[in-house]
């Protein structure tokens, strides 16, 4: 094999169960428990009744209607016997459309509270949270994980409800009509259970083997299908086959294991069954032949413990799902017990119409711990005023804008609006007022005129017009098929990365805020829309605070003031022309530019 | 059943397994036929007339028949699992095959989750059935037939009467996949948009988060949300309709063989033993009944999957080799390409012009081409033709004079190295990532080339250096980062013509200068295609195209096109002369410094 593709794998452990979590999970049942408590009541009362009288009317049906020991038989009493079970018949179809209809409402409506709740509790995280996790993972949580909770909720609570009542029933029966016979059955339970558990232990194990295969074929899809271009420029689909091979001939062993071990656990609980019929039909007519019992009772005998089987079955069944479920439920609320990295503050204001002075005073930040990202950074910025921030990579520039939209919280010093420590204020109303267009414009699926609008929920179609046409976006978008309402697809893909940032200006324009952030907003901007973008920003600055990050000498120079950062650190301040005199790391950047050029 | 006869390939290699599972549980029905007529000898004939010597032999025969039948049962489950597990390794194999080979064209408008889906769900829903459902819906086909006859040769007036319900049921359970079937395509459809719009969700979380618009997002998850559950609430309908209602259908033949053959009974028309081993019969028969709907499901499920396979197998590939293609001799290779008169539309895409109308290039070994125009202005399609992601539709592409469709595939391709303009990078080492193109290469050639693109420094930084896992699940890099290791990794291969798409766009201008005199030297003698909209980039190409609309609307040198009006010039004076006096420093500055410039 070439080359090996790495793949992360989930630990194959077998937890134990995990009461605290499963009680956990009871608390989203919990305000349909009357619900649960009457399908429970139906199916058990009806639903049981119509299948544990069927045996002794049609019992009572041969032996007195039809073929009583003395007399004639009679029809009459046949037609009335007849006439009870299909009563019996109907009532039972009428529990099992009840209880079907039922389970799932409850199963789907838990369901639903726990993934708005997850969805809910996720979105009030901070970017830290996003930053250390791929976004498959999160998506994962709220999709796969909850729908694996999705069978125990609708069938599992319920059916083991009404499997457990129904094999207190029969176990009752059993010993009520024949303690003897029915004692000498009940000695085959442990033995079921020593078998069955055995097995299932193994077989749970063995598919837990074979979803870790299947999702690093998963992963290997996602990625090779994405990277197609890739390997297919680079001539690599030989060798990628030949990887796929491996992974799915590990696959297929590993499922023909499970699939091995799963088969033989329906057949290995027959035969362990048998032994109860060995013990029914042996231990039975001796009874029957020293008199102590009668042929009826062996005949319900071999009904009844037909159907005692089939709980223990199922319950055992319902406690392996269970297990699996866990550890999606585990994912589940390591996730829900995550807090906001950026709390809001007990007793925060919200703020009223900003002015946009911004103070950083002696801020110092780091992503990590040991590794700081902005050390003891004191900037003031007078409302309405332009910062252009420049500097490499990992100098910093993107951090101010950060810690000012209170993304993250500073390590030390503070960051003060209009004289008010950013912590201080409510999330939401500082957010409000800040807008920001990113490198990489987000596009919601939906239409042109919802993305603009974004920001401004309540803004109108011509706010909306009159917003583009300010960032020269307005051609375009006319341009367009369907104008304004044309539907964008998938984050935005027909269009260009040049329209997508007029997108995103137009948006942050309607949205109005008094400090605006463009952190490297026109680094992958194409010609066409190079020059209107110039323009656009004109118009977008007017009478805002601004914080602009970037590259492009032509975006930086109009600031009022550009500040240069390095390794964390302010190295010059000042106007363009005043940077310019003197010689430093602004002036080499600017001279760099045209000696490429010339170079 | 065409479907079926298509995917025959991958399953009837196995059909001794196939049929041995089939057998299997044939047998064990059958045997299960045969413990109630153990019983009923056990009653009838020991524990009734006091002949009890027989009793422990025939309990014994019982018990071995529970046991044979376990292991048919086994036999059947075993092999069965086989049959679907070698099928869904050959199709899932087969599949992955045809998505190496589809063509560019092909992924333009394929969607990842779709392609996904059909490696996963679907050949699950097909091992399923070929492995289990179909052994079972012709172990219940078989189980209807024989019960019948049996019963027929009891007593034919009541079998006839109790087959009445048979159309009852078809017509039933037809009914219930009749309405089931579009519930299943609206849940699959209703779990896509929820999927999407949680996926959405995360990637636009920044912009989310700034303008404070969390609660309209729990909104629109709510609605999508709601939709979910009410989908699968309808599903719960259907079933709650037709389950109960295929069990009371059943459950009423059974009565009315009580009630008629009781009455017959009573008139003396057939013998109670008769209707006892008829009842038996019926209840047999009728118990996998109710699971018929299941099994028609399934069989519906696993035909659209089916379906949907074949349609990925049978894609026609769009650009592939001809069978007298020509293999190229890597070291004669010079790398002259010419465009002769190339035109290309996409395809499916009628309502665009031209993506390229009538490209000339002459590109002579060793000289740089620089490619400069707007999107959808055909940088990009042109250099995809070059690479034969696209076939031309009109005009020809030469390379060393030889039209490059009549150039093996693989063979043409190692010639080229690419560097695309999203930098797409595979969850492995970055060591890895750099040998993609050239998996035996050695860790000098590498960090070589590394150097060359001036990521070395930052990949020994990382905690792992050269071992640091990278893409979706590893380490996060910046963009310029991955720029950089994708340029490594095209030159690696010291390929005869490099194209670099918009490869520096998130690299400052100081390393991207870094870079260009790397790869100046790499290449020289060799042939390298710069798409950019940088000036800077594109300044020392032998040849500037300007491209707007598939058009070539200016050609020639910097010198030249920075005196010609034209989008080049405009280009440039927003990227340099944003202060018109710097123009006259530039001007000023290149002449004095006495470098290489054409006069006037």
């Amino acid at each position: 094999m070439s080359r090996q593709f790495v793949y992360q794998d989930d630990e194959l452990i077998e937890k134990p169960f995990n009461w605290k979590q499963m009680g956990r999970l009871l608390t989203f049942v919990k305000p349909y428990k009357s619900d649960v408590t009457k399908v429970v009541f139906v199916m058990t009362v009806f639903g049981m009744l119509a299948r544990l009288a069927i045996p002794f009317l049609t019992m009572k049906a041969i032996d007195n209607a039809i073929h009583p020991k003395n007399g004639d038989g009679s029809l009459s009493l046949l037609v009335i016997i007849v006439s009870i079970m299909l009563a019996m018949y109907g009532m039972r179809w009428w529990a099992q459309r009840y209880t079907i209809q039922q389970t799932n409402e409850i199963g789907q409506k838990v369901i639903f509270d726990l993934r708005a709740a997850l969805f809910r509790h996720i979105q009030s995280l901070s970017f830290r949270f996003f930053d250390k996790r791929p976004a498959g993972s999160v998506l994962v949580r709220v999709t796969n994980d909850v729908n694996s909770l999705q069978d125990m909720f609708t069938n599992g609570v319920v059916n083991s409800a009404i499997d457990i009542v129904q094999l207190i029933g029969i176990t009752v029966i059993l010993l009520v009509i024949e303690p003897k016979l029915g004692l000498a059955i009940m000695i085959t339970v442990p033995l079921m259970f020593i078998v069955s558990s055995a097995l299932r232990k193994n077989i749970r194990m063995a598919w837990q083997v074979v979803r870790i295969k299947q999702s690093r074929i998963n992963a290997h899809l996602n990625e090779s299908i994405q990277g197609i271009r890739v390997t297919q420029a680079f001539t690599q689909e030989k060798e990628n086959i030949g990887f796929f091979d491996g992974m799915n001939k590990s696959n297929i062993r590993s499922w023909n294991k499970a699939s091995a071990l799963n088969q033989l656990f329906g057949p290995i609980i027959e035969v362990t069954s048998a032994v109860g019929t060995l013990i029914l039909l042996l231990y039975g007519t001796y009874l029957i032949q020293s008199g102590t019992m009668t042929v009826g009772v062996l005949v319900a005998f071999i009904t009844y413990v037909g159907s005692f089987w089939e709980p223990i079955t199922r319950l055992g069944n319902m406690y392996s799902q269970l297990l699996i479920s866990m550890s999606s439920a585990e994912r589940i609320f390591e996730f829900m017990d995550e807090r906001p990295a950026v709390p809001e503050k007990e007793g925060a204001k919200p703020i009223a119409e900003l002015q946009g002075n911004v103070r950083l005073e002696n801020v110092t930040f780091g992503y990590e711990a040991d590794r700081p990202a902005l050390k003891g950074i004191n900037l003031d910025v007078k409302a309405g005023m332009s910062i252009a921030l420049v500097g490499h990579t990992g100098s910093g520039k993107s951090t101010i804008v950060n810690l000012i939209c209170r993304f993250y919280d500073t390590v030390e010093g503070r960051v003060l609006i209009d004289g008010t420590d950013i912590r201080d204020i409510t999330i939401d109303s500082l957010r409000s007022q800040i807008g920001i267009v990113l490198q990489d414009t987000f596009i919601f699926s939906g239409t042109i005129r919802d993305n603009i609008r974004y920001g401004r929920p309540d803004a109108t179609d011509a706010e909306v017009e009159a917003a583009a046409r300010s960032v020269r976006a307005h051609d375009f978008i006319a341009d367009l098929p369907n104008g304004y309402d044309t539907e964008v697809e998938e984050r935005g893909n027909a269009l260009s990365v040049g329209q997508r940032q007029l997108l995103s200006f137009a948006r942050a324009l309607l949205a109005d805020p008094r400090i605006l952030v463009l952190d490297e907003a026109t680094a992958s901007i194409d010609t066409e829309t190079e020059l209107r973008i110039q323009e656009a920003l004109a118009t977008l600055l007017q009478g805002r605070t601004s914080f602009i990050v970037a590259h492009r000498l032509s975006t930086i120079r109009h600031a009022d003031c550009i500040v240069v950062l390095d390794h964390g650190e302010i190295k010059e301040m000042g106007n363009h022309e005043e940077l310019m005199k003197r010689p430093g790391h602004y002036r080499n950047l600017v001279d760099a530019q045209y000696r490429f050029l010339s170079a | 059943m065409d479907i079926f006869r298509g995917l025959k390939d991958y399953y009837w290699q196995n059909k001794g397994l196939l049929w041995g599972s089939v057998a299997g549980l044939a047998i064990a029905t059958a045997l299960g036929l045969v413990y109630p007529l153990l019983l009923k000898t056990l009653i009838d004939d020991m524990i009734i007339p006091g002949r009890y010597e027989g009793v422990t032999g025939l309990t014994l025969l019982a018990v071995s028949v529970i046991v044979v039948k376990a292991g048919f049962q086994y036999v059947h489950g075993f092999w069965g699992g086989r049959v679907g597990n070698r099928l869904a390794y050959r199709l899932r194999n087969a599949c992955y095959e045809k998505l190496q080979q589809l063509s560019f064209s092909y992924y333009d408008t394929a969607r990842t989750g779709d392609l996904m889906s059909r490696l996963t769900a679907d050949i699950e829903g097909i091992r399923q059935f070929i492995g289990f459902g179909f052994a079972q819906l012709l172990n219940t086909g078989l189980l209807l037939v024989f019960g019948f006859a049996m019963m027929f040769t009891i007593d034919w007036p009541l079998t006839l009467m109790t087959l009445v319900m048979i159309p009852v049921l078809g017509y039933v359970a037809i009914r219930f996949e009749q309405n089931i079937h579009p519930v299943f395509r609206s849940i699959r459809a209703a779990v896509g948009r929820l999927t999407v719009r949680v996926q959405e969700n995360i990637m636009g979380v920044r912009t989310v988060k700034s303008f404070a618009r969390e609660p309209f997002e729990i909104k629109k998850f709510v609605k999508e949300n709601v939709d979910y559950r009410d989908n699968h609430l309808s599903l719960a309908s259907v079933w709650a309709k037709y389950f109960p209602m295929i069990e009371f259908i059943a459950n009423v033949s059974v009565a009315a063989l009580l009630l008629v053959g009781g009455w017959r009974v009573i008139e003396g028309t057939l013998t109670l033993g008769d209707l006892v081993a008829l009842s038996g019969m019926l209840g047999l028969i009728v118990a996998p009944l109710w699971t018929l709907g299941f099994q028609i499901n399934g069989y519906t499920q696993s035909k659209a999957s089916g379906e949907r396979l074949l349609e990925l197998l049978n894609q026609p590939v769009a650009v592939k080799s001809h069978t007298k293609s020509l293999v190229l001799d890597d070291d004669a290779v010079q790398g002259h390409i010419r465009f002769e008169d190339a035109s290309f539309r996409y395809a499916n895409r009628d309502d665009l012009p031209s993506a390229l109308l009538g490209f000339e290039l002459d590109a002579p070994a060793g000289s740089v081409i620089g490619l400069l125009g707007g999107t959808g202005s055909g940088k990009s399609t042109a250099v995809g033709l070059l690479l034969r992601a696209y076939d031309v539709g009109e005009g020809s592409i030469t390379l060393d004079g030889i039209d490059i469709r009549h150039i093996e595939l693989q063979s043409l391709r190692k010639q080229i190295g690419i560097v695309f303009q999203e930098s797409f990078l595979f969850s492995t080492s970055i060591k890895e990532n750099i040998s993609y193109g050239k998996p035996n290469a050695t860790m000098d050639e590498i960090e070589e080339a590394a150097r060359l693109a001036q990521a070395d420094g930052f990949i020994r930084e990382l905690p792992l250096g050269y071992d640091t896992v990278v893409g979706e699940r590893g380490m996060g890099l910046s963009g310029g980062q991955k720029q950089r290791i994708a340029i490594a990794r095209a030159l690696l291969n010291k390929p005869k013509i490099l194209i670099m798409d918009d490869a520096t766009s998130a690299l400052d201008m100081e390393t991207e200068h870094e870079i260009q005199t790397a790869v100046r030297q790499v290449m020289a003698g060799r042939t390298v295609f710069m798409i950019a909209h940088r000036i800077s980039t594109l300044r020392r190409a032998d040849e500037i195209i300007v491209l707007e609309r598939g058009h070539t609307i200016q050609r020639g040198t910097h010198d030249k096109l920075v005196r010609q009006p034209g989008l080049y010039l405009e280009t440039y004076r927003i990227q340099y002369a944003d202060r018109p006096e710097d123009l006259d420093h530039y001007e000023k500055n290149a002449d004095g410094s006495g470098e290489r410039r054409v006069s006037g």
